[in-house]
């Protein structure tokens, strides 16, 4: 292997090297200072005479007299079942102090794209237990569901008390199998408490043992934020497809993510796009999202979780806006609720799920959870229309109706959403807690809903009999 | 796409960035196609300045260095056109997708390289021309049975000179036997290529008259389409173009279905792979995919290939309408390929203009949406192509380059609204916001074949419904009670034209397709409570008990009947029944 100590450049993240031989695009690249010190890093250019690396670890103490060896390979990650309850750093090296990683295999951390026609399209419920996701905003197994959160707001206690709830009921899972729950959780660029947040929470529930964890905590190089997730995916995508494990890979904080992407971009001289994030955000943003699914003939699926904070709770700022467009649907976490006390802070009108039609239904969960779903979602957007004009005119100038559809509002956000982040509801008692909350409305209100789920749930006799009566008179 | 073709000459890379590579040596000219390195990637020529060569490559380029060779093949990027493109599913430069799995797997690897139509497989030729017949560019030369619902017309091809037949072989032959020979030499097969950038050439463009039927009540009803026309459906994300544009392709009565991908989400491709073959076509009964094609361009599979999917896409659709059939073009979404373009243009540091998009943005925009439209077809007969292009602007702002350019070229608008969807009403098309500049030309249509007061029908509805937004703004600030009885029955009408109308269930079995005669029914139905509504008002009725009769929320059950016209029926008489009780 041939070593060069040829820098023409250091700037930011980024080393030129001048070369005599031709080097292949992506390819991995170690620099050793003169102190001994060995960084790595990666092509992002090629030309017959230079090549520019970003360097994952910084490039503190590199200058003209590092030398530089190409690897001739693209960056690879060790995989192994055993990876799992092991905590690794952004780099994929173990600091849990356990014994060295011996690999199955070597896979190349850049994922080749899912072939469509090879997908089993997702449609198998998985139960959170939270009734703001399971009742209107259902998981499936494969999809990718990002959290929109903002600082300040407890998108973490969220994400772990989904990935310790998340279970797939008997009656949904196929017959005769058995295959297992993983989780693997990468951390970009979050704090040490954060992480010790996840860490401890791991290890009391005992979910550390079927855990893979990358760590790349604020302090540790802005560039490495580039390769954790695409560790954390390859891993997923092993443990799935190889193993057959039920992956939920929990990514957090996108949003540290992409300001990294951006820091590479400006030190390349690159025309910036919005905000000042690359053109191919986009792109880059889907070869992550997009490593999310099932295939035919395998056991296994992965599920994301990323978890982003929106700059200023601005959901039109270039990082939510391109991954509502890629992902398949989203949790908002809600200022207001959280305020009120909510836990947690769900806020369902501008959250979504996109597989939700298929994963729901008579067999799966049960046959009136779309009418009811779409109910909730209608009722309570009026509801909230309403208290914007109850603070002009006051509650007295509603009618009975509308009042009404107030209560349902409050009841809504108090019984139905604000469960706390340590009680479990199964499907029955989210969909239950739901008739309660609709039986306030007056039945012919519930026009979302088919006729005879509504004679089979509505509780609240009073409403309809007042309408008879009404009737009657008439 | 079948590039096997002859290497006209070869050189060498002297750089890779990401999709782009530059060549030295190769002697080329634009847009021609090039395999790349030593596993041969596909690109295509996008500049030329002296000695180097830019591409744009369609696979992942990791690995590829300086030095490795570059084939030019000295032709365009050309589509494989030929029995065996409907019914089938590709990637963004016509490889079929399940070619690609049998060979690597469930993942895309590189190198591999695949004819769009199968050349190994025979059909069933029927001539329809005899030896002494003299034929054109255009003309149809005999028939193959491509699915159970579309016969496959074999075309001489626009290139041709045409003259006397004097060869015709009937029966059944590969695409790429010879199965009509000219006395010129010229030799016709059922395999032609056409280059993907440049539009098939036809006789004239007439002014469309007749509406591509969607089954879609807010569609049809307010903003229709014409067959040969072009919509754009911008909205945030969430909004629900997708399922729009997907009731579109299962639903509207096109003859030919050509659906593009370009960078969406790779489950909700295979959603449409695994829906559209078990979906029946209302109007044959035969399955839907026996109509279409899919072409599944996924976000993460590379960048250049979803610049290219539109223009692959948009020839296919052409083709068809040579044949003379009426095809709806779908392309989810444009954005994305408008994206692909200014991430190549960065590449290659262009100068940006608007929004980093490149100065041609509203150029090729323009292009690609002329190519829609009813024509006259080389051989004299009709063929249209409608497009739908969804857009899909950042942060649902409708102000930025890509919306704007779009709106200029396209005369149907359906706006999608974020707050709309958010309360679950779907289709989420703002009816405000929302036109479409065929309605004019498409009345006659209507009046003939469903209803003679249609285009009266709709302009009720949209005065009850523009009323309408004018007086939620007062009941903003004072309060629904606060307004006069009149009015608040206005309203009432109102609620029941966006639920019962409007508002359309697309995961219901029923509901999911309105024909443009329920649609009508529905309308005429809420139009008779209204009418009977305020002569009770007028009789002295009081209006809380006019807005609470029984009868009326049954307006919002009319659309998942299947029986419907008896339901309309007896329910209109119901509520005349019950409205007139009241006085």
């Amino acid at each position: 292997m041939k070593e060069y100590q040829t820098i023409t450049e250091v700037s930011g993240p980024l080393v030129y090297v001048e070369t005599d031989e031709p080097i292949g695009y992506d390819e991995i690249v170690e620099i050793e200072t003169p102190s001994g010190e060995v960084k790595r890093g990666q092509v992002l250019e090629t030309a017959e005479d230079y090549v520019a690396i970003q360097v994952f670890e910084g490039t503190e103490g590199v200058g003209q007299d590092a030398s530089v060896r190409f690897l001739g390979e693209t960056l690879k990650l060790p995989v192994t079942e055993d990876l799992l309850g092991r905590v690794l750093d952004g780099s994929g090296n173990p600091i849990d102090g356990g014994p060295d990683i011996v690999p199955d295999e070597r896979r190349s951390i850049v994922g080749a794209a899912i072939n469509p026609t090879a997908r089993e399209y997702p449609e198998e419920f998985i139960q959170t237990g939270i009734s703001a996701i399971d009742g209107m905003n259902t998981l499936v197994r494969g999809q990718k569901l990002p959290i929109f959160s903002a600082s300040g707001l407890p998108h973490s206690e969220l994400a772990l008390q989904i990935a310790r709830q998340a279970s797939v009921p008997e009656d949904v899972a196929d017959e005769g199998e058995e295959t297992e729950f993983a989780v693997v959780f990468a951390g970009m660029g979050i704090t040490q408490e954060e992480a010790n947040e996840f860490m401890d929470d791991f290890e009391r529930t005992g979910a550390l043992e079927r855990s893979v964890v990358f760590l790349n905590l604020a302090d540790d190089p802005a560039v490495e934020r580039t390769v954790t997730p695409r560790m954390a995916l390859t891993t997923a995508e092993y443990l799935a497809f190889e193993e057959g494990y039920h992956v939920l890979t929990v990514l957090t904080d996108m949003t540290n993510y992409c300001e990294a992407l951006r820091e590479i971009g400006a030190a390349r001289e690159e025309v910036p796009g919005r905000r000042g994030y690359p053109g191919y955000m986009y792109t880059d943003l889907a070869q992550l999202y997009e490593r999310a699914g099932r295939l035919q003939g395998e056991d296994g699926s992965v599920t994301q979780i990323p978890i982003l904070t929106m700059p200023g709770d601005d959901d039109t700022h270039p990082i939510p806006d391109l991954t509502g467009y890629i992902t398949e649907g989203q949790i908002m976490l809600g200022r207001e609720l959280n305020s009120q006390g909510v836990e947690p802070p769900i806020d369902v009108l501008p959250s979504l799920s996109r597989l939700m039609d298929d994963g729901i239904g008579e067999g799966v969960t049960r046959a009136d959870h779309s009418g009811v779903s779409d109910q909730l979602f209608a009722s309570y957007a009026e509801g909230k229309d309403l208290r914007d004009l109850v603070n002009i005119v006051g509650r007295e100038a509603l009618d009975e109706r509308d009042n009404k559809v107030l209560d349902f509002a409050e009841a809504f956000e108090e019984q139905f959403v604000d469960q706390g982040f340590h009680t479990n509801r199964d499907i029955e008692d989210t969909l239950d807690i739901a008739w309660d909350i609709l039986s306030i409305l007056p039945k012919n209100e519930l026009s979302r809903i088919d006729e005879e789920f509504i004679e089979e749930h509505y509780a609240g006799g009073e409403s309809e009999t007042a309408d008879d009566a009404e009737e009657a008179e008439a | 796409m079948s590039q096997t073709d002859t290497v006209t000459d070869t050189g060498e890379i002297a750089s890779v960035s990401g999709p782009v590579v530059t060549a030295t040596g190769l002697d080329a000219q634009m847009n021609d196609v090039v395999y790349v390195g030593d596993e041969g990637l596909m690109g295509e020529v996008i500049e030329i300045e002296g000695e180097t060569t830019t591409i744009q490559v369609y696979e992942e380029t990791s690995g590829i260095s300086p030095g490795q060779p570059v084939e030019n093949t000295g032709e365009p990027l050309t589509v494989d056109l030929g029995p065996g493109v409907l019914d089938t599913i590709y990637d963004g430069v016509q490889r079929p997708l399940d070619v690609l799995e049998d060979e690597m797997g469930a993942f895309l690897d590189r190198g591999v390289d695949s004819p769009g139509i199968d050349l190994e497989a025979s059909w069933d030729f029927s001539p329809t021309v005899s030896v002494g017949d003299t034929v054109e560019p255009g003309d149809v030369v005999g028939t193959v049975p491509e699915t159970v619902s579309i016969e496959h017309k074999v075309l001489v091809p626009p290139d041709f000179e045409g003259g006397e037949v004097v060869e015709v072989n009937e029966g059944e032959h590969t695409v790429t036997e010879p199965i009509v020979v000219l006395d010129n030499g010229e030799e016709v097969t059922m395999h032609q290529e056409w280059p993907v950038r440049q539009a098939r050439p036809s006789e004239e463009k007439f002014t469309p008259t007749e509406p591509l039927i969607t089954g879609q009540r807010v569609q049809d009803g307010l903003f229709p389409i014409a067959k040969g026309g072009t919509a754009a459906i911008p909205g945030p994300f969430g909004s629900g173009k997708t399922v729009t544009q997907q009731q579109l392709a299962k639903w509207s009565d096109a003859d030919i279905v050509v659906y593009i991908g370009c960078g969406e989400r790779g489950n909700e491709m295979t959603e449409v792979i695994e829906d559209f073959p078990d979906l029946t076509d209302p109007k044959s009964g035969n399955p839907l995919m026996a109509r279409t094609t899919l072409i599944a361009n996924t976000s993460n599979m590379p960048v250049a290939a979803r610049e290219s999917c539109i223009y692959t896409g948009i020839t296919i659709a052409e083709f068809y309408r040579d044949m003379g059939y009426d095809v709806a073009l779908m392309a989810d979404s444009t954005s994305r390929w408008a994206e692909a373009m200014r991430e190549i243009s960065s590449r290659l540091e262009e100068m940006p203009g608007e929004g980093g998009y490149p100065a041609y943005l509203a150029a090729r925009l323009a292009q690609f949406y002329e190519r829609a439209g009813r024509f006259e077809t080389l051989r004299g007969d009709e063929g249209s192509v409608s497009v739908v292009g969804a857009v899909s602007p950042p942060g649902g702002d409708f102000s930025e380059p890509v919306t704007q350019n779009t709106l200029r070229i396209v005369k149907t608008f359906w706006a999608l609204d974020a707050d709309l969807a958010e309360s679950r009403h779907f289709p989420s098309i703002n009816w405000t916001e929302s036109y479409s500049l065929y309605k004019d030309q498409l009345d006659p249509w209507f009046e003939d074949n469903v209803a003679a007061d249609w285009p009266e029908e709709r302009q009720w509805a949209v005065d009850v419904l523009d009323e309408e937004d004018e007086l939620q703004e007062i009941v903003q600030l004072v309060g629904r009670d606060a307004l006069p009885d009149d009015q608040r029955l206005t309203l009432d009408v109102a609620r029941y034209l966006r639920e019962a109308f409007l508002q359309q269930d697309a995961f219901h079995d029923v509901d999911t397709f309105s024909p443009p005669e329920k649609t009508y029914e529905i309308l005429t139905a809420i139009h008779t409570y209204n009418d009977e509504a305020f002569a009770a008002l007028e009789a002295g009725a009081p209006i809380e008990e006019i807005t609470s009769i029984d009868a009326a929320p049954r307006l919002n059950r009319i659309a998942t009947q299947e029986e419907y016209e008896e339901y309309v029926e007896e329910l209109e008489e119901e509520i005349t029944e019950q409205l007139q009780a009241l006085y």
